[in-house]
């Protein structure tokens, strides 16, 4: 069995490599090439699965050594793989919905004349992404990581013709540049403090370090996870990404890319334990990321932006719970899980609705659509209710578990923390809310696209709706069925550990909490959006809906403070270069040369000039031999 | 010369009083060897000094050296400094006046401080006695048998090698002052036998004959008045540089005519207005 | 009177030609000054062997005027050529030591 792990690489990564290489003759059936082999990679992925199931707990985890890739004195890079419990999960996770993803991408990209390459940065992405889950050390997590980067730069920029996409792509390429110089940076401390960067040893010996060294790793390892899951302080890039092709968002924030941070903090939770500051501001970037993510949800008008607020929001409560430490891990993984069905069922659902309302966005310019797309309107509405935590599906038992982990933190921060996700899933219900309302209910406020045309809202084809139907069922029952009997905790616990915290509250009483919240932020949604008709322009807006439009300024924040400091800081740099280091070096110059100058008359060319030198320096040597006696 | 191996610490008074005479003169003479204004008079002040020197050795018991050095400097070698000399230029006077900046006061305090600091160190040694030659003269039968003896046993190969350094020298100055021909040297025949054959038989006419002008660029004026192209240089004559003034006094007289107008007319106009 | 005097006259006829070597440009001049130099090396060698009572420095003075005889030869031949080409005897005429 263990052989069998690279082949969940190598079946999408051979179909990157036909795809991209094969040329026109693939175009009539590449799509079904590329689709068949993610779904090669999910039937290998669930064999592997069945295989572990049929283990005890202890011997469950899966070796694979193929070569090994720089071997040095000292310095040994394996490429060799790892698939335990956690790294079951994401494979399962990343070839299930990567597979649904594929399917709808058929349909959804059908008039696309570049289809096939299309299906090949898909490919690209899924291999990459799982190369980066079942890598055994962290270089080849790396290379992973690079491979996800380079795909979904690729993939987000994939419509390159309209410049807003190429610049998103190039934008989420260099804000993950930073993330990416953390994980090296992170890589390089691991290296010289353990001598090794394979999972095994470095979180074995996390006890025999220093905290600082820990600290500082974990921060890195941090910064790594804000910029592949767009946390604060690098969020920027996830609202631009939306300019890529729906089913790449529904990717991006479903199955892979984003869910790279919190697979990182969970697997490097050893260290994370033991470095109690990092852990601190990884529960900080989580919090301060959960509220930003839901107030940016909550102004967008345009649908995919408004999801994709949710997605950093929702991610933020993951890397929170990542940072609670082995309170929050499984938790964390869980509502991963979960939110990885609804948030492709929502987004696929959202890809439909374009695709019925000739591409357009702006959720004030649809409406009343429930009875044209029922399919659609179902799906969503069921992935809508997954998301704000509706009772009995499955992102009221992850949340809810969080919410719950978030008060067994104990003290202060356990308490403020409590509040911070109980207020998160407050906005989250009113923001979910708003893009229900104004999308599926209310009176049609429909217009003419661009070339005159009414829209004709249909429902999707076949390969869209099936998808959809499917994510449905898992967003529904997926939560669920983790939950009863504690099935999730006890799969990933040998992995990951599990301790219980102390809460000062009851679970029955957190629950309780967050359907209070609940009612209230729908209660609200409803009173704004669900009562009266909605203008098709958005009004004026408080102070605080223009920045959350405006993404809370983080844009002017960077253009501020990164990009003018830079300029700044260039412009000194370049002043001191021109002066400090210019004038030494040309000073040095100038000086040598005005002494050659001078000195350059001393060979003028008479010899009897050089005949006074000669008779000087005789009588000089005469002088010191007369002194020498003398002594 | 007076005591045979005796050391002693004071010569004769009569050498004393020698010294005294001649080394004013030996060092007047080398002072106005370098401060002559002729090469002249520097190679005939130098030979007086060289002759004094000839005394002193002869004073000092190098007989053999001061006759050597009266018949092969004096005689020999300053001959041919004076014979060079001529050749260069005798009458050409050297300007003394110094081009290089700064030359004279740096050998001035160089020859300052060389002299000072030789002299102390002269002074510095203790020489209080000396030993004279007589016992080295003695002992091959005389000062020019002794050094026969030293020159033919100890300093044999250095003899040897003097010789052809001095043959080598010989050489080398034949070499630096021949001439190489570049072409072969014409017979007096071939020399007349080219005249003959040429156009003209009589020597070629010398620039400015029959003209105004006794320039070497102005053409000679033919008795028919035509300017003849032969009596000018060829070099001239191949560069275009000929002059033409056959114009030029036309123009003079023009210019005087005009001259002389003006100032008549101004004589005019004054008479004018004192009328 | 003590030969040590002749060192005396020596050195200063020594530096005498010297300063003459430094100061005059006539090539011709700056031979004979050269001459004046060696011949005050020898009066130094030829009192030494009298002090002595040694003729190794009488020796020295006679090769020393071989030497001078043979240099003399040779440096006049040069300046002959010199002056031959340059229609000048002026040592500084000849400053082609500088590019």
């Amino acid at each position: 069995m263990d052989n069998l792990i690279a082949l969940l690489v190598a079946a999408p990564l051979l179909g990157a490599a036909v795809l991209l290489c094969g040329g026109r003759r693939l175009d009539r059936f590449g799509h079904w090439i590329g689709t068949l082999l993610a779904a090669a990679s999910f039937v290998v992925g669930a064999v592997l699965f069945a295989d572990m199931l049929g283990k005890g707990a202890d011997q469950r985890a899966l070796h694979q050594y193929l070569f090994s890739w720089i071997p040095v004195e000292g310095f040994q890079a394996d490429v060799a793989f790892q698939l335990d419990q956690l790294s079951m999960t994401f494979v399962l996770l990343i070839t299930g919905v990567g597979t649904l993803i594929h399917i709808y991408s058929i349909g959804y990209m059908e008039h696309d004349e570049r289809r096939r390459r299309f299906f090949g940065y898909l490919n690209l992405f899924l291999a990459a992404m799982l190369l980066l889950v079942i890598a055994d050390n962290y270089l080849l997590l790396y290379v992973g990581w690079e491979g996800v980067g380079l795909a979904s730069y690729l993939l987000i920029g994939f419509w390159q013709h309209k410049p807003s996409a190429a610049t998103a792509a190039k934008k989420a390429f260099l804000v993950n540049r930073v993330g990416d110089m953390g994980l090296s940076i992170a890589i390089m401390l691991m290296f010289t403090t353990f001598g090794t960067f394979a999972f095994g040893p470095v979180l074995a010996s996390t006890g025999e370090t220093s905290e600082g060294k820990l600290t500082a790793i974990g921060l890195m390892l941090l910064l790594a996870a804000c910029g592949k899951s767009a946390q604060v302080p690098l969020q920027s890039w996830l609202g631009d990404a939306m300019e890529g092709p729906t089913p790449v968002s529904a990717l991006i924030h479903a199955a892979t890319m984003v869910t790279a941070g919190v697979y990182l903090i969970v697997r490097s939770g050893a260290i994370f334990n033991a470095a109690p500051d990092a852990q601190l501001v990884v529960v900080v970037v989580g919090g301060v990321t959960l509220l930003f993510g839901a107030i940016v949800g909550c102004a967008k008008d345009d649908i995919k932006k408004a999801l994709a607020g949710s997605t950093m929001s929702q991610i933020g409560y993951m890397i929170l719970a990542a940072g609670l430490g082995p309170i929050g891990y499984v938790f964390a993984i869980m509502h991963l899980v979960t939110h990885g069905f609804f948030k492709a069922g929502l987004f696929l659902g959202a890809g439909s609705v374009m695709h019925g309302m000739n591409d357009e966005v702006d959720m004030r310019k649809f409406g009343g659509l429930r009875r044209y797309m029922p399919v659609t309107f179902i799906t969503f509405g069921l992935g809508y209710l997954a998301i704000i935590g509706f009772p009995g599906l499955s992102g009221f038992f992850s949340k809810d578990k969080i919410i719950e982990a978030a008060f067994a933190k104990g003290g202060t921060e356990g308490w403020i923390l409590g509040a911070v996700t109980l207020l998160g899933a407050a906005i989250t219900a009113f923001y979910m809310t708003r893009v229900m309302l104004l999308t599926f209910f209310g009176e049609k406020r429909w217009q003419p696209d661009a070339e005159g045309h009414d829209p004709h809202p249909h429902e999707s084809p076949k390969s869209m709706t099936i998808p959809m139907i499917v994510l449905a069922f898992g967003s529904v029952f997926a939560g669920g069925f983790f939950s009863i009997g504690d099935r999730f905790l006890n799969w990933l616990e040998p992995v990951t550990g599990h301790s219980h915290g102390d809460s000062p509250v009851s679970a029955t009483t957190v629950t309780a909490a967050t359907m209070v919240v609940l009612v209230i932020g729908v209660a609200i949604a409803w009173a704004m959006y669900g009562r009266g008709p909605v203008p098709v322009v958005a009004p004026r807006g408080s102070l605080l809906t223009r920045a959350a439009r405006r993404d809370l300024l983080q844009d002017d924040f960077n253009h501020v403070v990164l990009v003018r400091g830079g300029e700044h800081l260039t412009r000194s740099l370049v002043y001191v270069d021109h002066t400090l280091v210019d004038g030494v070096v040309n000073g040095t110059a100038a000086t040598m040369g005005g002494l050659s100058g001078r000195l350059r008359k001393l060979q003028n060319g008479y010899a009897r000039s050089y005949a006074v030198s000669m008779f000087g320096g005789t009588a000089v040597v005469i002088a010191a031999t007369l002194l020498m006696r003398a002594v | 010369m007076t005591g045979l191996a005796a050391a002693a610490s004071t010569t004769s008074t009569g050498e004393a009083f020698q010294f005294w005479v001649l080394g004013t003169v030996a060092v007047i003479g080398a002072l106005s060897t370098v401060l002559m204004k002729k090469a002249v008079h520097s190679a005939l002040s130098l030979a007086g000094t060289m002759i004094v020197l000839a005394v002193f050795y002869l004073a000092n018991g190098a007989y053999f050296l001061g006759v050597v050095q009266i018949v092969v400097y004096t005689g020999a070698i300053m001959m041919l400094f004076l014979f060079v000399v001529m050749l260069v230029g005798v009458t050409a006077a050297d300007s003394l006046k110094e081009t290089l900046k700064g030359q004279r006061w740096l050998a001035a305090g160089c020859g300052l401080g060389f002299g000072v600091l030789l002299i102390a160190g002269i002074g510095n040694a203790s020489l209080n006695s000396f030993n004279g030659l007589g016992t080295a003269n003695a002992a091959h039968g005389g000062n020019v048998e002794g050094l026969a003896s030293l020159i033919f046993t100890k300093y044999v190969f250095a003899f040897e090698i003097t010789g052809a350094l001095l043959i080598t020298a010989t050489v080398g100055a034949m070499v630096l002052t021949h001439r190489e021909r570049t072409e072969r040297a014409k017979t007096q025949r071939e020399m007349s036998q080219e005249r003959v054959r040429g156009k003209h038989l009589p020597p070629l006419p010398a620039p400015g004959v029959y003209a105004r002008h006794n320039a070497v660029d102005i053409a000679g004026l033919l008795p028919d008045g035509t300017a003849s192209e032969l009596t000018v240089m060829q070099t001239l004559r191949q560069r275009g540089q000929i002059r033409d003034v056959s114009n030029e006094s036309l123009a003079d007289l023009k210019a005087l005519e005009q001259r002389s107008e003006e100032r008549l007319g101004r004589d005019q106009d004054e008479e004018e207005v004192t009328k | 009177m003590n030969p040590v005097n002749y060192l005396y006259l020596s050195a200063l006829l020594f530096t005498i030609g010297a300063s003459g070597v430094l100061i005059r440009r006539n090539a011709i001049v700056v031979f004979m000054c050269v001459e004046l130099m060696l011949n005050a090396c020898n009066l130094a060698f030829v009192t030494f062997s009298r002090m002595h009572g040694n003729l190794d420095g009488q020796i020295i003075a006679f090769f020393t005027m071989v030497v001078a005889a043979a240099e003399v030869v040779v440096g006049l031949a040069i300046i002959v050529s010199l002056f031959r080409s340059r229609h000048s005897a002026s040592v500084d005429d000849a400053s082609l030591m500088k590019l």
